[in-house]
C-alpha cells in the first residue's frame, strides 16, 4: 500500500478524454517519476492530486484519506506540497518573509487571526525560516526582494518553502524546465540530498530524461491519458513500448 | 514602547505631535491677512482631516495589503453614521454609545457584503462592492425599510438628526426649544478654546481632539496589523494567491477579515462625523464618496502607513480651501496688473478654483500617479534620499583619498 493511491481516475474536458483508468501507487520514501510525451495527461493528473481539478471518476487516497473534493489548502495541510513549473513565490515579499509564511502555515494552520503580535517576535518561526534558508544556501539573500532572484534561486526558494512545511509528499512539476544545464544539475543535487536526508516521498513530473534517470527509483510512463508501464528505471530504459510512445512507431 | 519597532514608534510620535499641534501648524497666517483664507486650522476642517484619515487608513488595510479594490466603502461610513445617529435618538447624546454602535453595525454589514463580494476578485470584486454600495445608497435615499415597516429608518432625502422629542432613555428630557448637542460626559463637541496671539487666532476644539485621539488609536492599530503575521498573510494574498493556497493557507478568511476591519474603520469614521456634526444624509454613501477614499489612498501612497492620512489631508484641504476661492478673491489677487492682463489671469486661474476645484485635484492626481506611483510618501522618500546622497557626496569630497 503506497502513501498515494490513485485508482481508476478519469477526467474529460469536453471531447477530450485527458485521463482514463489511471492507476498509480506511490510508495512511501520513494522518488517516483511520471513521464510521458506532450499531451499525455501528466499535468492533468497532478492537478487532480492537489485539488485543482476534480476527476470525473475514480479515487485518490493520500495516507488512507481521500483528497477528492478538498480545497488545495486542505490537501496541503494533509501533507502534500507542490512545486510549480514556473516558480510560484511571493514576489513582493523578501526572501525571509517568503520562507516564514509556510512556517506560519505549518504552526498555525490554514487561518489564524494573529493581528497583534509582531512578526519578528515569533522566534520559533523566525529560527525555522533562517535555518531553512541556510540549508538552501540562501541565507545571504534573506533581505532581497524575492522577485529579483535568479530563476535557479527562485526554484531553490520554492523548494525550501515546501520543505519547511515538513510535507510527507513533495510533488514537482517539471522542476528544471527552462533552466540552464548548471542550474539543472544543482537542482538534481538538491533533490537527491532531500530524498536522502529526509523522511519524504517525492513524485516528479519531468520531460528531461537526464533528470528522471538521475533521480527516480520508480517510473510510470503515461501515454494518451493512461499509464503504459510502471517499472524500475533500468527496465524503462530498454522498454520498446516506451520508445514507441516517445518516438513514434518508426523508431 | 507600545510593542513597536523604533522607526514605527517615531512615526507614531511624529503623527501624534502633528495632530496635537495641528491648530498651530494649520494656521500659519494672521487672521486678518490676505493669506488667511489658506488657513486650515478651524475645527470643522481639522475634524475632517482626522476623520477621513481614519477612513483612508482603514481602506488601506484592505486595498494596500490585500490589493482588493473596494469601490463601495462609503456605504460602511454611511451605515456607521446612521447607527450613530440612532444611538443619539434612542439612548443618549453622549458620543461613546454612538461611536461603538457605528463600528459594530458597520462591521456586521461589511461582513455580509464581504462574504458575497469576495467570491470574486479583481474588477469583478470592485463592481460587486460598487453594486452593494449603490443599493445601500438607494435604500437609504428612499428609506425603503422605513416605509415597509411604516416608520423611519434613514429619513430618506431629508436624512436624520436628533430632535428634542426623541426618546433618549438615558438622558434627562431637554427643554422644548433646546438643541440636542453631542457631548462626551458633558464636554460638548462644539466647545472650543480660542487663543489670540498677536494677529493670530488659534482654536482648540474638543471635538477635534476626541476625533484626533480616535485617529491615533486607529493609526496605532494599523501599524500593529501591518507588522503582524496576519498583515504578512494579507500581503501574501496580494502577492500570489496561488502559492498561498498551495501553502496550506485559506486566503478567503484572511481577505474577509481585512474587509471587515476596513469596514469597521469606515464605520468609526462615519460615527465620528455624526459626533462632530449631528446629522446624516444618504449622499455620504454615494459612489463618488467611495471613489474619494480610493483617491486619498493612492494620492498618499497605497500600502504605506502614513500615506492614506496624508492623502486624506491633501484632498480635504483642496476641497475646502480651493473651493472657497471665488472670482472676487481672484480679482483682489490680480488687481496689481493692468486691466486686460488681470482679466486674462483671472479667467485662467478661475478654471482651477472655486467650484472647479476638482480640476486641480484631477491634475495633481494625474501627476502623482504618473511620476510618483508610490504616492506622496514616495515623493518624500525620494527627496530624503536626494538630501542624504548629496550630504554623503559632500562628505566624500572632504575626505582625502587614501
Amino acid at each position: 500500500m503506497g502513501i498515494l493511491e490513485v485508482k481508476n481516475v478519469g477526467k474529460r474536458f469536453g471531447g477530450l478524454q485527458a485521463l482514463s483508468e489511471v492507476n498509480l501507487s506511490i510508495k512511501e520514501n520513494s522518488v517516483h517519476a511520471i513521464i510521458g510525451p506532450n499531451g499525455a495527461g501528466k499535468s492533468t493528473l497532478l492537478n487532480c492530486l492537489v485539488g485543482k481539478l476534480i476527476p470525473d471518476t475514480g479515487s485518490v487516497m493520500f495516507d488512507g484519506r481521500s483528497v477528492l473534493g478538498r480545497a488545495p489548502f486542505e490537501i496541503n495541510q494533509m501533507g502534500i506540497s507542490r512545486v510549480f513549473q514556473t516558480p510560484e513565490i511571493f514576489g513582493d515579499l523578501s526572501v525571509l518573509e517568503n520562507m516564514m509564511i509556510p512556517c506560519f502555515a505549518k504552526r498555525d494552520g490554514a487561518f489564524e487571526m494573529n493581528a497583534f503580535s509582531d512578526v519578528m517576535s515569533q522566534k520559533d518561526v523566525l529560527e525555522k525560516a533562517e535555518h531553512m534558508l541556510e540549508e538552501m544556501n540562501m541565507a545571504d539573500k534573506r533581505h532581497m526582494h524575492s522577485a529579483s532572484l535568479s530563476r535557479g534561486d527562485k526554484r531553490r526558494l520554492e523548494i525550501g518553502m515546501c520543505l519547511s512545511q515538513e510535507p510527507r509528499l513533495l510533488l514537482l512539476d517539471e522542476p528544471t524546465a527552462g533552466m540552464a544545464r548548471a542550474d539543472t544539475n544543482n537542482t538534481i543535487d538538491l533533490l537527491k540530498q532531500i530524498a536522502a536526508d529526509r523522511d519524504i516521498t517525492i513524485a516528479i513530473i519531468e520531460h528531461d530524461m537526464h533528470v528522471v534517470f538521475s533521480l527516480a527509483n520508480r517510473i510510470t510512463v503515461l501515454a494518451q491519458g493512461t499509464p503504459l508501464v510502471e517499472d524500475d528505471p533500468e527496465n524503462i530504459r530498454g522498454n520498446p513500448k516506451v520508445r514507441e510512445a516517445y518516438l513514434g512507431e518508426s523508431a | 514602547m507600545f510593542k513597536l519597532e523604533k522607526s514605527d514608534l517615531s512615526l507614531l510620535i511624529i503623527v501624534a505631535v502633528l495632530t496635537l499641534f495641528a491648530p498651530f501648524i494649520l494656521n500659519p497666517f494672521p487672521a486678518d491677512s490676505a493669506m488667511s483664507q489658506f488657513n486650515a486650522g478651524y475645527p470643522d476642517l481639522m475634524q475632517r482631516f482626522v476623520i477621513f484619515g481614519i477612513f483612508a487608513v482603514g481602506f488601506n488595510i484592505l486595498f494596500g495589503l490585500t490589493g482588493y479594490l473596494s469601490f463601495g466603502h462609503a456605504a460602511f461610513l454611511g451605515v456607521g453614521s446612521y447607527a450613530a445617529i440612532w444611538m443619539m435618538k434612542l439612548l443618549t447624546m453622549n458620543v461613546i454609545p454612538a461611536i461603538v454602535a457605528s463600528v459594530v453595525v458597520a462591521g456586521l454589514i461589511s461582513f455580509l457584503v464581504g462574504w458575497i463580494s469576495l467570491r470574486r476578485s479583481g474588477i469583478y470584486f470592485s463592481i460587486l462592492t460598487l453594486a452593494f454600495a449603490m443599493m445601500m445608497y438607494q435604500l437609504a435615499y428612499s428609506d425603503l425599510f422605513g416605509q415597509l415597516f411604516g416608520g423611519i429608518l434613514t429619513g430618506g432625502e431629508t436624512g436624520l438628526q436628533p430632535k428634542v422629542a426623541d426618546p433618549r432613555i438615558l438622558d434627562a428630557p431637554l427643554d422644548p426649544g433646546a438643541n440636542p448637542k453631542a457631548h462626551l460626559f458633558g464636554l460638548e463637541m462644539g466647545s472650543s478654546f480660542k487663543l489670540d496671539i498677536a494677529g493670530w487666532q488659534f482654536t482648540f476644539n474638543a471635538g477635534y481632539y476626541i476625533a484626533a485621539f480616535a485617529m491615533l488609536c486607529a493609526f496605532y492599530l494599523s501599524i500593529r496589523i501591518f507588522r503582524s503575521p496576519f498583515g504578512m498573510m494579507l500581503r501574501a494574498v496580494k502577492s500570489n494567491q496561488q502559492r498561498m493556497n498551495y501553502t496550506g493557507l485559506n486566503s478567503k478568511p484572511y481577505t474577509l477579515a481585512a474587509f471587515v476591519i476596513s469596514g469597521m474603520y469606515a464605520g468609526l469614521a462615519g460615527g465620528l462625523l455624526v459626533a462632530m456634526d449631528t446629522q446624516v444624509g444618504a449622499e455620504r454613501m454615494f459612489w463618488t464618496a467611495s471613489g474619494e477614499v480610493v483617491i486619498m489612498t493612492i494620492l498618499g501612497g497605497v500600502g504605506s502607513l502614513i500615506g492614506p492620512v496624508l492623502g486624506a489631508g491633501v484632498l480635504k484641504y483642496m476641497e475646502n480651501i480651493l473651493s472657497k476661492i471665488n472670482k472676487g478673491v481672484l480679482e483682489t489677487w490680480f488687481s496689481f496688473m493692468p486691466d486686460g492682463m488681470s482679466d486674462f489671469f483671472i479667467a485662467i486661474t478661475n478654471l482651477f478654483v472655486g467650484k472647479q476645484w476638482h480640476i486641480t485635484t484631477g491634475v495633481i492626481f494625474m501627476l502623482v500617479v504618473i511620476y510618483l506611483p508610490g504616492g506622496l510618501v514616495e515623493g518624500g522618500r525620494r527627496l530624503g534620499n536626494r538630501f542624504q546622497r548629496s550630504g554623503k557626496e559632500r562628505q566624500n569630497h572632504t575626505k582625502p583619498a587614501e
